[in-house]
C-alpha cells in the first residue's frame, strides 16, 4: 500500500495553522471527554436528559420495526389458528358445561373469602399499573444492561418505578423522556433487588451478574444452604417492588451466594407493565399482624 | 480568507453529501443499538467505532484527528455506556492510529486489521472497566465480544471500501 499520508502540510501557513489547531482541539476536546465521564461516573442521571432527546427519535422507530417483527411472526400462528378454531370450538363447549358446577362452587368460595377477610379487616395494597408497554431495544453492545421502554412520561412513567412482565419481575425504570423510558434489567451488575424465599421466608438480596444470570445472597444467617429449584419473589422491602412478583430461581446448590436465573426473559414481543412505585404503609402493614 | 477560484479544467469539488457519507455511515452503525432486541448479555460488536476505524485505516485523510469527539457523542447517547466513554477512548485511538501512520508507513490489511483489533479490544476493556463494577461477572463474555468483532472486523472494512467506491463514483 502506498504511504497512508503526506504529513507536512508544505509551506502554507495556512495549512500549518490549521492542521496543529486540529490537534489542540482534539486533545481538549479528549480532555473534555475524561471530565464528562468523571461527572457521568459520579452522576450516572447526569446527561439523562440528552440521552432522552435521542431516544425520542429511536425508540419510535425500533418500535416500528419490532412491530413489523411481530406481524411476521404472527402469520404462521394466525394460519394454524384459523384451522385449529372449528375443533377448539367444540372443544371448549363440551368443557364450558364441565365448568359451571365449578364456576357455582367459586362463586361460593369466593363470597366466604370475602366475609373473612372483612372479618379479619386485611387490608391488601395492591400494586396500581401505570402503563401496559414493550421494551423496544437494548445496550446489546454495552457491559451495562438498558432496556428502552417506548412510554414515558407522557403516560405517568417515573423514575423508580418497577417494571414487570407475565412471568416475572423484569426490573426498574432509571430515566425518563417525553415518550421513552430507559429501564434498568435486573441481570444489570448494579441491580440489587430484596427478595424472599417462598418455601420459608427466608431473606436475601437478588444481585445481576452482568452475563444474564443472578446472585442470590442470603441477607440474614451464614451458612444458609440454597437448592436448586428455590423460587424467589420480591419482598416488599425497600419500597420499591410490590411483594409476591416471582424473581428468579436458584440453578445449583450452593451455600449463602447461589446463581439463579430470572423468570422474565425481557423480550420485544411481550408486554411489560409499568406499576406504580410500592410503599407500604407503617399504619397498615402492621395492623393485621395478630 | 477567500477561496481560490476554480479554473476550467480543476475538479469539481465534492458535493455535501458526499462528503458527509463516512460520517453518517459511522453514526448509523452506532445506531444499530436501537434495533428490537432485548439482549441479555453484550453480544454486539461496538459497530460505530468499528467502522470509524475501518474508514480511518483505509483512507486516513477523511476524518480530521478530532472526527471522533462529535461521533462518539453520539455513540454514547445510544450506546448505554456513560458519557464522554468513546469520546474519549475514540480520540486516544485515533492518536495512537497517528503514532503509527509516522512509524509504519507501507502496511498491508493484515497490520490494519491488528490495528483495528488493538483498538477495539482497548476501547472495549477500558469501557468495562469504567461502566461495569470490577465484581461484574462480564469478563468471559467480553473476550467473546472482542474475538467476534475481530472477525467481523475485514466485514466491515469491506463495506467501507465499497462505499468509498461509491462516494467517489457519484
Amino acid at each position: 500500500m502506498a504511504p497512508s499520508r503526506n504529513r507536512r502540510p508544505g509551506f502554507s501557513r495556512r495549512a500549518q495553522y490549521s492542521q496543529f489547531l486540529a490537534y489542540v482541539l482534539a486533545v481538549a476536546g479528549a480532555l473534555i471527554g475524561a471530565v464528562l465521564l468523571a461527572l457521568s461516573t459520579l452522576d450516572p442521571p447526569a446527561f439523562a436528559a440528552l440521552r432522552s432527546t435521542v431516544a425520542v427519535v429511536t425508540t419510535p422507530v425500533s418500535s416500528g420495526i419490532s412491530a413489523i417483527g411481530r406481524g411476521i411472526a404472527a402469520i404462521p400462528a394466525s394460519i394454524s389458528d384459523h384451522f385449529a378454531v372449528r375443533q377448539e370450538n367444540a372443544a371448549l363447549r363440551k368443557e364450558l358445561a364441565a365448568n359451571q358446577a365449578m364456576l357455582m362452587r367459586a362463586r361460593t368460595l369466593s363470597y366466604d373469602n370475602r366475609r373473612l377477610q372483612a372479618l379479619l379487616r386485611i387490608r391488601e395494597r395492591t400494586a396500581t399499573p401505570v402503563i401496559a408497554a414493550r421494551l423496544v431495544s437494548s445496550s446489546a453492545s454495552s457491559t451495562r444492561r438498558f432496556a428502552v421502554l417506548n412510554a414515558g412520561s407522557w403516560y405517568g412513567v417515573k423514575p423508580g418505578q418497577p417494571v414487570r412482565g407475565p412471568d416475572g419481575l423484569i426490573g426498574r425504570v432509571l430515566e425518563t423522556g417525553p415518550n421513552t423510558a430507559r429501564v434498568l434489567l435486573l441481570s444489570d451488575p448494579e441491580s440489587i433487588v430484596p427478595v424472599r424465599r417462598t418455601r420459608d421466608g427466608l431473606p436475601a438480596l437478588a444481585a445481576g451478574r452482568g452475563d444474564g444470570l443472578l446472585d442470590i445472597r442470603s441477607a440474614s444467617l451464614a451458612n444458609v444452604g440454597f437448592e436448586p429449584g428455590d423460587v424467589f419473589v420480591t419482598s416488599g422491602i425497600g419500597g420499591i417492588y410490590a411483594p409476591n412478583i416471582p424473581v428468579a430461581r436458584v440453578l445449583k446448590r450452593a451455600r449463602d451466594t447461589a446463581l439463579a436465573r430470572t423468570f422474565a426473559q425481557p423480550d420485544t414481543l411481550d408486554f411489560a407493565l409499568v406499576q406504580q412505585v410500592f410503599m407500604p404503609d407503617v399504619a397498615t402493614a402492621a395492623a393485621p399482624a395478630p | 480568507m477567500r477561496e481560490p477560484t476554480r479554473g476550467p479544467f480543476d475538479a469539481a469539488p465534492p458535493r455535501v453529501a458526499v462528503r458527509l457519507l463516512p460520517a453518517v455511515s459511522v453514526v448509523l452503525a452506532s445506531l444499530v443499538t436501537t434495533w428490537p432486541f432485548i439482549a441479555s448479555f453484550p453480544f454486539l460488536p461496538p459497530l460505530g467505532l468499528m467502522m470509524l476505524l475501518a474508514w480511518r485505516l483505509s483512507r486516513a485523510d477523511i476524518f480530521a484527528i478530532w472526527a471522533p469527539l462529535p461521533l462518539g457523542f453520539f455513540d454514547d447517547l445510544v450506546s448505554g455506556q456513560p458519557l464522554g466513554n468513546a469520546m474519549l477512548l475514540w480520540t486516544l485511538c485515533f492518536f495512537m492510529i497517528d503514532l503509527i501512520d509516522q512509524r509504519l508507513v507501507f502496511r498491508d490489511f493484515w497490520q490494519d486489521w491488528l490495528i483495528a483489533t488493538g483498538s477495539i479490544g482497548f476501547c472495549l476493556i477500558a469501557g468495562r472497566l469504567i461502566a461495569a463494577p470490577l465484581g461484574a461477572h462480564v469478563d468471559t463474555v467480553l473476550l467473546l465480544q472482542i474475538v467476534i468483532s475481530a472477525m467481523l472486523f475485514p466485514l466491515v472494512a469491506r463495506l467501507c471500501a465499497w462505499l468509498d467506491r461509491k462516494r467517489q463514483g457519484s
